[in-house]
Order: structure tokens, then C-alpha cells, then sequence
């Protein structure tokens, strides 16, 4: 090649995509004082308040209906019970996720390489979500029981109960993610005879983890949800229960109070989950997704 | 000029799988160094030509004839959208057919850069697509075409989507491009002007099914200044094309 320079026009010129950026406390306190921050807290502030003055004022009593300022004064002193038994169930759920993230990924490139693996499969994964996981629980509880020693047994049935719920988002996603690859880049892709595997690489892959994505802020949710659920069905004591034990056994002796302050800490643990995985979304796609972009005005 | 043929189709025939027959009987051949222009209505099939070149379609009936016996590597293909990857820099987008060839990162590095360099796009090597504009994403998809050295370059209607005076600079600067790198070009566009401007050869089609109806060389030589869009044989060039093109498509609709 010769070295003849061509200079872009001034019709050409780049779109800067700079944002105002202030200090780290400034930019802090903007977000803070947005008014996506303010409006829902404002909103969950009067709910709150409400909330206390109707119990008050109805006297309604505790073993119905506690005031919030009670599920507080109930968590602070319940703390001791129901964090061990939360951190059970978040174990649960963690487990199960990463179990659900490679699988579902694992077999949806699976499906997305061979029709065959396709056409044989898909299907079973769709009955496996169709089918209510209360309904099968007690079946894994049991097998499991079977197999394993009683000491791992109801952790592992508990983590095969999140993860069935747990797995069908990431492998729809992922395997639709895997398929909307551009015609065009595909083109590009086979012009330059890049193999099957280059272009599982650089091509489908990076094409489907905007979806994979989306799959997981679900799936997150979702394998919570599943442990409780099966903690519930599996209604087992002792040491390793769960917050859905604890629960069950408020609800027995009528602590609606401490009832109020696990399912307080089950939300807290999905919120978390949920923002952690958005995070994480955002620092993945940051620089090139539509959904990850900040516009400009 | 010399007239060695790069490749000849003959007798090509393309009938997607729903049964439209886009191409019926094409017969058109592409000489060496030449700068060959494919004009015709929207949706008579020139894509499809380029793509049967590009060996990216199959051919229903008919062959296309090679001089070459390996024409596949010195092949490049600027396509209608500028197809970029947009989770990659400029630099890894123009470094990708080196890269599915196997070149290591380091080997590649200063053929990225005179590609780079050769579309004017130095110091943009690690903006990401979202943040160019439509003339830059298209240099970018010229740099990456050229970073193979090729020979053949097939190119989509490359500036169907910029304005005028982007057009007209991208234009002007293919040319110079094309006169230096030796280059055979097969162009696509429905823009007449861009045509004549541009070619040896204007090939004009008609639609229904797609077929060549007439040739009109352009006798100007290279290199063309600016001011040869203004002068009277480039309006009677263009006419000329426009009355082919108005023939071609009468009956049509
Ligand atoms: N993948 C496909 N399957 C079926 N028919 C197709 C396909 N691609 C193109 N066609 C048909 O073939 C004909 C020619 O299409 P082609 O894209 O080659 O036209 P074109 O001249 O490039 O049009 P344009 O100028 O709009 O890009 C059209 O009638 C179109 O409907
Ligand atoms: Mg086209």
C-alpha cells in the first residue's frame, strides 16, 4: 500500500459522547437527588407512615396485621434466628444460579451448533419449566433422600428445585441471543471463511450476551424464589433451614411479626441480587449496547 | 487498456428457494483493473449478482468463470450497512479478517494501521462504532475490506445511505484508492451519477427477471478531477444511463 492520505470531511465529524462528569460526591449527590430517587421514596415513605397510623388507629392487633415500625424492633431482635437461616437459603439460591448459568449456556450452544441436540431437547426443557415446581418437589425431596446422605440430601434437592426454575430463562435467552446475529456480519464472517468455531467466538457470542444478560437479571430473581418455594414443600428443621422454615414457623405460632421481617429479608436479598446483576449488565455492555447507553439530552 | 478478464459469468441464473427468479441469463464479464458499475431499480437483483460472485449464494444454473485459480483470497466485499462489530474498536473491526486468517495481533498491527491510515481515520482507532458517524462507520468497512490486499473489490451500493456531499467525497477518494491499489471494482448503486462518475463501465438492468440490458462506457480517463461532474460529457454520460435505465424498466410497473 501507498501512503496517500485521505482526510474525512468536515460532514464527518464525530459525535462526541462525553458525559458532563463532575467529582464523585457531586456526581453522588445529582443521582441522589434525581427525581427517580425522590419520586418512589416519597412514594414508599407515605405508604409506611399509613400504614403505622391505620394499625394505630384501628388498633388492629400484631398477631394480624404488625405495624412497620414492629417488623423493625422484630427484626433487630430476631436478627440472631433469621440471618443464619437467610444465609442458608442465599446459599441455595447462589448455588443453584451458577448451576443454571452453566447449563443453560453450556446446552444452548449446544442447540444453537446441531439442529439434532435441538430438536431432541428443547422440548424436555420446556416441560421441565411448565411443570410446577411445587408439584414435583416432594419427588427430588424423596429421590434425594435415596441417594445421599441425610446431612446434604435437602440441600441438594433444594438446589435441583431452584435450579429447574432457575435454568429455562438463561437457555431461551441465550439461545435466541445465539440465533439474531446480523445477516450482514454473518456474511462478513463467511466471506473470510472464519470456521465454525471463530464464529461462535467472535461472532454469536458476543452477539447474545446482551440477551444471556437479560436472561440472568431473571433467572436471579427466579432461583430465589425457587429455593423458598422448596424450602416450603420440604418444611425441614434443624440446623441448616432455611428463611422459609422460619416462616412456616411463625406462621404456626402466629408471629406474623417475624413472619414480616423474613419475607422483609427475602426482598432485601432479591433487590440485591437483582441490582448486583444490573451492575454487572451495565459493566459488561457499558461501551457498546443500546441498552446499557446514556443518551445525551 | 488491456483487457484481461478478472471473471465472466455466463448464462447465470439465480431462483431463491420461495421461487423468485431474481437473475435469468446474465452475461457480463469483469476485466482486470477495471471499474465496473451495476445500475438498476431497486430489488432487480444486483445484490444477488454480488453475492454469487462472492460466492456467499449459490447459483441456480450457469457458471461463473474464473481466470484465477484461487480468486476467494484476493476477494473484498464492502456491503450495503457498514456491518460492524459494535462491541469492538475501530482497530479490532479492521483487524477481524486478519485475525479469522490466524494473523497474530503484533504481525497485523501495522497493516491496521496503514488501512487506518489510507481511509483518514488515524486517531480514531479505539472509538467504538456508536461513536462515528455514518461516512466514518463506512470507512471503517472500506479499511477492513482493504486491509487483505485484495484485488477484487465487490461493493453494495457502499453510499446508498450518505448524504450528497459525504457521498461525493467518499466518491472522489475510492477513486484515488481504487487508481493507486490496482484494484478491480464491481460497483453497485442506483445513483447515476455516482456511476458515471466513477466507472469505465456503466452496466445497466433491467428487472423481472434481473438481466444486463445495456453497457455504456464512460471513455474519461483516470484519474477524473472534481470538476469532470460538471463538464458536458459527464451530463451526456449520465443522460445516457438515465434513457437506459427509463428503457429497462418500462413495462415494469
Ligand atoms: N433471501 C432472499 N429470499 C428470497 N428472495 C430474495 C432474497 N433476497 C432477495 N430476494 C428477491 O430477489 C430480488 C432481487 O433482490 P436483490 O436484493 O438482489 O435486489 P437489489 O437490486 O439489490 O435491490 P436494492 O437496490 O433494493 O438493494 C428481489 O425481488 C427480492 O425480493
Ligand atoms: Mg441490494
Amino acid at each position: 500500500m501507498s501512503s496517500t492520505q485521505i482526510k474525512p470531511s468536515e460532514s464527518e465529524t464525530i459525535q462526541a459522547s462525553e458525559s458532563p462528569r463532575g467529582n464523585f460526591w457531586q456526581i453522588l449527590v445529582r443521582r441522589l437527588t434525581s427525581i427517580e430517587i425522590i419520586a418512589p421514596l416519597v412514594v414508599g415513605v407515605l405508604f409506611l407512615v399509613s400504614w403505622e397510623l391505620f394499625v394505630r388507629w384501628s388498633n388492629t392487633p400484631p398477631y394480624l396485621l404488625p405495624g412497620p415500625l414492629l417488623v423493625i424492633q422484630t427484626l433487630w431482635r430476631d436478627w440472631a434466628i433469621l440471618l443464619p437461616a437467610l444465609w442458608i437459603t442465599f446459599q441455595i439460591t447462589i448455588v443453584a444460579f451458577l448451576a443454571a448459568i452453566v447449563s443453560g449456556v453450556v446446552l444452548s450452544i449446544l442447540l444453537t451448533l446441531n439442529k439434532w441436540v435441538e430438536y431432541s431437547l428443547f422440548p424436555y426443557a420446556v416441560v421441565l419449566q411448565t411443570t410446577p415446581i411445587v408439584a414435583i418437589a416432594p419427588l427430588i425431596i424423596i429421590w434425594t433422600r435415596q441417594v445421599l446422605p441425610p446431612q446434604s440430601s435437602t440441600f441438594v434437592a433444594l438446589v435441583i428445585c431452584a435450579w429447574i426454575i432457575a435454568f429455562f430463562p438463561i437457555l431461551s435467552n441465550t439461545t435466541l441471543g445465539l440465533n439474531s446475529v446480523d445477516h450482514t456480519l454473518k456474511d462478513v464472517f463467511q466471506l473470510y471463511n472464519a470456521s465454525p468455531w471463530q464464529t461462535l467466538l467472535y461472532l454469536r457470542l458476543p452477539s447474545a450476551l446482551p440477551y444471556f444478560l437479560g436472561g440472568l437479571r431473571i433467572s436471579g430473581g427466579l432461583a430465589l424464589i425457587g429455593a423458598v418455594v422448596a424450602e416450603f414443600v420440604a418444611g425441614t428443621g434443624g440446623q441448616r433451614s432455611g428463611i422459609a422454615y422460619q416462616i412456616l414457623m411463625a406462621s404456626y405460632n402466629l408471629q406474623i411479626a417475624r413472619m414480616f421481617a423474613a419475607i422483609l429479608l427475602i426482598t432485601l436479598l432479591g433487590i440485591g441480587i437483582f441490582w448486583s446483576l444490573t451492575v454487572l449488565s451495565n459493566l459488561l455492555l457499558g461501551h457498546w449496547h443500546e441498552s446499557a447507553l446514556k443518551r445525551e439530552n | 487498456m488491456p483487457q484481461a478478464p478478472v471473471f465472466h459469468l455466463h448464462q447465470v441464473s439465480k431462483a431463491y428457494s420461495n421461487g423468485v427468479v431474481a437473475l435469468q441469463g446474465l452475461n457480463f464479464t469483469v476485466n482486470r483493473g477495471e471499474f465496473v458499475s451495476l445500475v438498476g431499480a431497486s430489488g432487480c437483483g444486483k445484490s444477488t449478482v454480488l453475492r454469487l460472485v462472492a460466492n456467499l449464494l449459490n447459483i441456480t444454473e450457469g457458471e461463473i468463470e474464473w481466470s484465477d485459480s484461487e480468486p476467494q483470497q484476493k476477494l473484498a466485499f464492502v456491503f450495503q450497512q457498514p456491518a460492524l462489530l459494535p462491541w469492538a474498536t475501530v482497530f479490532e473491526n479492521i483487524r477481524l479478517p486478519l485475525k479469522l486468517a490466524g494473523m497474530s495481533r503484533n504481525k497485523s498491527r501495522t497493516k491496521v494501521q496503514e488501512a487506518i491510515h489510507l481511509v483518514g481515520l488515524t486517531g480514531f482507532e479505539s472509538a467504538y462504532p456508536r461513536q462515528l458517524s455514518g461516512g466514518m462507520k463506512m470507512r471503517v468497512s472500506l479499511a477492513r475490506a482493504l486491509v487483505t490486499d485484495p484485488q477484487l473489490l465487490l461493493m453494495d451500493e457502499p453510499f446508498g445511505a450518505l448524504d450528497e456531499l459525504t457521498r461525493t467525497k467518499l466518491n472522489h477518494d475510492l477513486l484515488r484508492l481504487a487508481q493507486q491499489q490496482h484494484w478491480t471494482v464491481l460497483f453497485v448503486t442506483h445513483n447515476l451519477y455516482e456511476a458515471v462518475y466513477l466507472s469505465h463501465r456503466v452496466l445497466v438492468m433491467s428487472s423481472h427477471p434481473g438481466q444486463i440490458v445495456a453497457e455504456v462506457p464512460i471513455d474519461v480517463a483516470y484519474p477524473r478531477p472534481e470538476d469532470f461532474r460538471l463538464s458536458r460529457p459527464f451530463h451526456q454520460y449520465c443522460d445516457r444511463v438515465a434513457v437506459e435505465l427509463t428503457q429497462a424498466t418500462q413495462g415494469q410497473y
